[in-house]
Formats: C-alpha cells, structure tokens, sequence
C-alpha cells in the first residue's frame, strides 16, 4: 500500500467541513428533540388503555419500526411534495424521516420503562387519592425516565449516525460536504477516513459514557 | 503410575492461595494415603472449599506444591521472597483433573444434554472413547448410582437428589484415582440428603480415596477415618473423627460444634 | 386534489421486484459474511491475551460507532484506490455490511457467552476438558439458543441497513423505486408502494421472531438482549 495519503488537502478544506459539522449538529438537535418528545406522547398512547388512541399510536409505531429511514427520508424528499402545495426542502425531508423513526423507537423504550415500575407504585399514589394522570406525572414517570437514560442516550448516539442519511437528498451535513470535497480534490481515502475519525472520536466517549451510565444503574437499582 | 499403601496418593507443602489482597489458604500441609476418607470441617470463608478446588487446579495455588502419585504438577519458577511458585499448562491441568474428579454443591450439570450424555461427554470428548464403550461404561456408572432409569432424562426433569447422582457418575465414568466432594449436599433439600450420602458411602466401602466438604457432621463421623477442621486458612485440628468430632482439643474446634449442634434435640 | 394512479407502478412491478430480490440478495450475502465473522472477533474479544482481545475490541467499537453510509462511501470510493481493485457496487455493499454487521453480531455472541454461568465451565474443567471443548461442547451450544431472538433482531436491523446501497448505485429495491419514479413522473405512487413493500416483509419477519421468542421463553431459555 503505497498510496502517497495527503490528509492536507481535506484540511485544506476546512470550511467546508465546518458547515457540514453545523449541518450535523444542526439536524441532530431537530431529530432528537421532536423525535424523543413526540415519541413520550406516542409511547403514553400505547400504554393507554383506550382503544382511540392505542390503535394508532400502535400502527405508528409498527410502521416506522419497520421501515429503512432511507425509504421515508425519499418519500418525504420526493413523495410528499406531490401531496401539499409547499416546498420539502432536504433539511425537513430528512428530519421528518430521521424524527419519525426515532419516534417510533422511543416510544417503546418509554412504554418498556413505564411497565418495568412495580404496579406497587400506582397502587400507593391511588391510595392517596391521585388520578392517574396525577400518579404518571408524579410518581411513575420521573423513575421510569431514569431507567430509560441509557437505552435513550444510545437512541441519541444512533440519531446522530442516522444523519448521514441526509446526505442522500444532498443536505450539507458532514458526509455531503465530504463528497463535494472528495470530487472536488480527487482524495476520497484522505476525505473518507476523515470523517470516519471524526464519527469516531466524537461518538465513541459518549458510547462509553453510555455503557457507565448503564453499569451504575444496575448496580443501584 | 499408581503408589503403594506406603506413600501418598496426594502430597500437599506449603500450599497459599491468595485472591487479590486476601490471602485464603496461609500454608497447607497435607498428606492423602490411598483409601484415606478424609471428611474437611470449617466455617464460610475458612478456605476449606478452596482447598478441594486447589487439588485438581480449578483454582491454582498462589505458592506451594501439590504432588499427585509422586508426580509434583507444575514447573518450578525462580523461588521469590522465600515463597516457591509454579507454572502450569493446561494439557497438565487437564490430565491432573481427569485423575481427581470433583462433585460440586451446585450440581453444574449440563442442561441441553441427557443424563447418560452428561455422563459419557467427559470418556467421548476428553479421552476419546468411542460411542459404544462410552454408553456401556455410563450405563454402567447410573445403573450404580441407582438411576440406569433414568438415562434419558434431561436434568431439568431430574430431582436435586438424582441430578447429584448423576454428577457423581460423570465424576466416576472418568475413572479418577481421587474423588473430591464440594459440600455435595448443601444445596438439596433434607429429604433428598440421603440417597446421595449413600452413594458417598457405598463409595467409601470399595476403598476409594475421597475427600469429602460437607456440613454433615454426623455422616463425617460414621464415613470418615480422619477428620481435618480449617480455619483461617490454615489445619487447625485433625485426627481420627472420635478424637475431632467426639473431644475436640482446641477451642475453635469446640465452639464450632457447640454451635453445629446447638438445635439438635 | 391529487390524482392517485398506481398502473404506472404495477406495469413495471418487475422493476420493482428485481431490485426487491437483490435487497435480499445483499443481506444475504452480509450474514452469510457477518455472523461467522462475528463468532470470530466475540471470541477473540473474549481471549485471556491481550494481543488478540483489543484489536478485535477496536474493530467492534470502530464499526459499531461510525455511521455505516460513512463506511460504505469508504469501501466504496477509497478502497479500490487503496488496494488497487476494481470495486462493484456489490462487492462494497457485502464488504461493508459484512464488516458492520459482524461487529454487532460479535456483542451478541459475546452477551450469549458471557451469560452462560460459570458452573458450566467448572463442571466441564472437572471432566478435564480444555477451554476450548468446554467452549464448543458445552457453552456455545447453550449460549446460541439465548442469542437467536438477539440474532433476529440484529438480521432484521441489517435488512433495513442495507437499503443505504441505493447510495451508490447497487439496483437493490429502494435504487429500482428511484429509478421508476424518475422514469413514470410518479414518485408518491412509487415510494408508497415501496414503504409498503418494506413494511410488509420486515414486519412478518419480525412477527417470526417474536414468535420465536416466545416459544423459547416458554421452553424455560431465557433470551439475551
């Protein structure tokens, strides 16, 4: 493997990987946000008992499971536009897909967190008199957010990964400003490793932040 | 190569055995004679079971020898701070542990194979035996512990009693010169205590050399021709079971039994 | 209102079901790689020598943190300059996924193995058996069963992992319903059929697994996640 590697010419380059650092971050905060918020409300649904709002909370669910991110990210670039009389641009394509799916998933992790409580908790809240509403808001919620932390942060890591899938209708996240760069200078080994590392090094402290978090959880559960 | 009744079967100097920072075994002499029944008493924690493990390696001795028919296992290493280790390989542990079989308190059967499989897996696997003399020497090995109906049978089906039969006999196919019983019955329930302390006697009468943990003190005392109470790592008191178990000498040997038989009616 | 027509679509059904069979094809292919693959490195990540277990270590976290459309572009466009090889579209696929899929699969194996309680490889060391006949005869077979709902699940992940080959032109399911919808001016029809295609197949192969799941959790195995 003599290949003479010239990581100078990707650095050359360094405003363009800023924007595409922005344009990542920039889509993983939207993703994140309504995903894991939409997901809370869709993950209550499937736990109600009324038919109304179980029966769709679950097809939703069953639904965005069950298809590749890339299938919805397309259909919403390229299906949707036919439907409504406004513009998708990449960005809300892509966020649509990516916050959509990861809806999807949360909500199961939300319904798995709220089940694990012991059924004793929701008879001592009804006890005292609360509704419950009162007794998920006050009393199962908050312990069952803390047993959801790591499946969540690891929903969060898998967000920030789904961003590269953007790049496929030419958002200006970090991969998209890799393939200009890369036609651009002929140095797709240099431009590719790159951001490969740059994944790396980013994602893999918080996969291990993610890992302790877990171990000290279960020990003090 | 076997020993005469003369010299050890089982020779053990100076045996330490040390996990982390806590030393468990402070320097075990031991001698085993062929056909010795030698019952091993001690509280939780004293080093008793960590002993039976360090005699066919399950757990290997921090410093110290252990000589099997004469044969001392391991290769020395330069001696350090006065202490003497050793080396060990696996072909040496293993061959070490096909001549002293071992009975665990938790039975450790394996769960996806039948009893007869159980006990043919160590003849087909480890000393290569072919199928047919395998079967024939493990339905021979159950038909001993009372259990040739049950061959078949997956442990899952089995009663704690006749899973610890069965290990008994996966110990036995192998043909070991040495038995050593981990607290064998501590994990039954009483009812079920005595049909494997009969299979442990019915052993004892053919003249094998077995070293026995156990709780049963009164069983220690009809099975047994010498008898070794441990503490804090160490022998604390032996002799014959009249002499340990009827009139302890020391002290911690007493209290131990006062309290062993202070429910007893 | 918007004028559904889905003839264009079912006209060309074969387009679609082409492409349906190399989606299909490529996932195949990465598990045939991957779960032998992945056996491997949970072994060596799980070896007592240090030499073996964290080089096996960094490639299960490399290939489980990059994003794999990252890795596909690598193997895609950098490799064959690196190496010199002309590199189709299927070669980088099954390269990639297989890699990817193989670091997932190895945390599977290795949470099967790990699992498996320690009485087993004591009650196998007493008969004199190596590590390595305790590992094949005793814990693997015990520790595969947990691990087939985990299995499942990660065979199901891949399946919808690998639609990303549409990114570099493999004609696999997604790139056909591209293609068509470019070619009939008729995206909505096409991409809906194709979600639906997806959601079809990876639904009941999900149904299957649970299924799966289930009668093993009746049988008394536990499963491991």
């Amino acid at each position: 493997m003599d290949y003479p590697w010239n990581f100078a010419s990707v650095f050359a380059n360094s405003d363009a990987l800023l924007v595409g650092a922005i344009g990542t971050l920039r889509i993983f905060l939207i993703c994140l946000v309504s995903g894991l918020s939409l997901g809370l409300f869709v993950g209550l649904a499937r736990y109600s008992t009324r038919r109304a709002l179980y029966i769709p909370a679950s097809a939703f669910v069953e639904f965005f499971r069950n298809t590749p991110v890339l299938v919805q990210i397309l259909w919403f670039y390229f299906a949707l536009p036919m439907l409504v009389p406004f513009e998708i641009s990449p960005l809300m394509a892509a966020s649509l897909g990516i916050s959509l799916n990861s809806a999807a998933f949360s909500a199961e992790i939300y319904r798995g967190g709220i089940q694990s409580i012991d059924k004793g908790q929701w008879e001592g809240a009804r006890a005292l008199g609360m509704t419950t509403a009162q007794a998920m808001r006050r009393i199962v919620l908050p312990q069952a957010l803390k047993r959801m932390l790591p499946a969540m942060t690891n929903r969060g890591i898998e967000i920030f990964k789904m961003s590269t899938l953007a790049s496929a209708v030419s958002y200006a996240e970090m991969l998209q400003q890799g393939k200009l760069i890369a036609s651009l200078d002929y140095n797709p080994i240099e431009v590719y490793t790159v951001i490969a590392l740059a994944f790396f090094v980013f994602l893999f402290p918080l996969v291990q932040a993610t890992y302790a978090l877990e171990r000290k959880l279960r020990r003090s559960d | 190569m076997t020993s005469t009744p003369n010299e050890p079967l089982l020779r053990i100097r100076d045996l330490h055995k040390q996990f982390g920072h806590n030393e468990v075994l402070k320097g075990i002499d031991l001698d085993v004679f062929p056909g010795d029944r030698i019952a091993i008493l001690g509280a939780s924690g004293s080093g008793k079971s960590t002993l039976l493990r360090c005699i066919n390696f399950m757990e290997t001795p921090s410093s110290g020898t252990i000589e099997i028919a004469g044969q001392t296992i391991g290769t020395a290493l330069p001696e350090r701070l006065g202490k003497q280790e050793r080396r060990y390989t696996e072909t040496e542990l293993t061959r070490v542990r096909q001549r002293a079989g071992m009975v665990f308190q938790q039975f450790n059967l394996f769960p996806h194979m039948s009893a007869l499989d159980n006990v043919t897996e160590g003849l087909r696997t480890v000393q290569k035996m072919s199928r047919e003399d395998a079967i024939l020497k493990a339905r021979a090995q159950l038909d001993r512990v009372g259990l040739s109906d049950k061959a078949s049978e997956y442990p899952s089906r089995l009663s704690g009693g006749q899973k610890q039969r069965v290990a008994i006999a996966r110990a036995l196919a192998m043909e070991p010169e040495l038995l050593l019983f981990d607290e064998p019955t501590s994990a039954l329930d009483p009812e079920l205590v005595g049909e494997v302390l009969r299979v442990i006697r019915a052993l004892a009468q053919e003249s094998r050399t077995i070293l026995l943990v156990t709780h049963e003190i009164g069983f220690a005392y009809h099975f047994a021709n010498r008898v070794l109470f441990i503490a804090d790592g160490q022998i604390y008191e032996s002799g014959t079971p009249a002499e340990v178990l009827k009139n302890p000498r020391k002290k911690r040997t007493q209290d131990f039994l006062a309290r062993h038989n202070e429910f007893n009616f | 209102m918007y004028e559904w027509d889905f003839s264009p679509v079912f006209m060309n059904a074969d387009m679609l079901l082409s492409g349906l069979l190399n989606t299909l094809k490529v996932t195949g292919s990465a598990l045939a790689f991957g779960i032998p693959l992945g056996l491997a490195l949970a072994l060596l990540r799980l070896s007592p020598r240090r030499l073996l277990a964290w080089p096996a270590g960094f490639v299960i976290e490399f290939f489980r943190t990059t994003p794999p459309l990252v890795q596909l572009f690598w193997f895609f466009f950098a490799l064959p300059i690196l190496i010199q090889v002309e590199m189709t579209p299927y070669m980088a696929a099954t390269l990639t996924f297989s890699i990817q899929s193989s670091a997932f699969f190895a945390e599977v194996f290795r949470g099967g193995i790990v699992s498996i309680e320690r009485g087993q490889w004591e009650g196998a060391r007493a008969i004199g058996m190596s590590d390595a006949q305790a590992m094949r005869r005793i814990i693997l077979p015990q520790a595969v069963k947990r691990m087939i709902p985990a299995f499942m699940e990660r065979a199901i992940e891949l399946m919808k992992t690998t639609t990303l080959v549409a990114t570099v032109s493999y004609t696999d399911l997604l790139f056909q319903a591209n293609e068509l919808a470019q070619k009939t001016f008729r995206p909505l029809e096409v991409f809906t059929v194709t979600a639906l295609i997806y959601f079809v197949f990876i639904f009941c192969f999900s149904l299957l697994a649970h299924r799966l799941e289930r009668r093993l959790a009746v049988s008394g195995e536990t499963t491991v996640h």
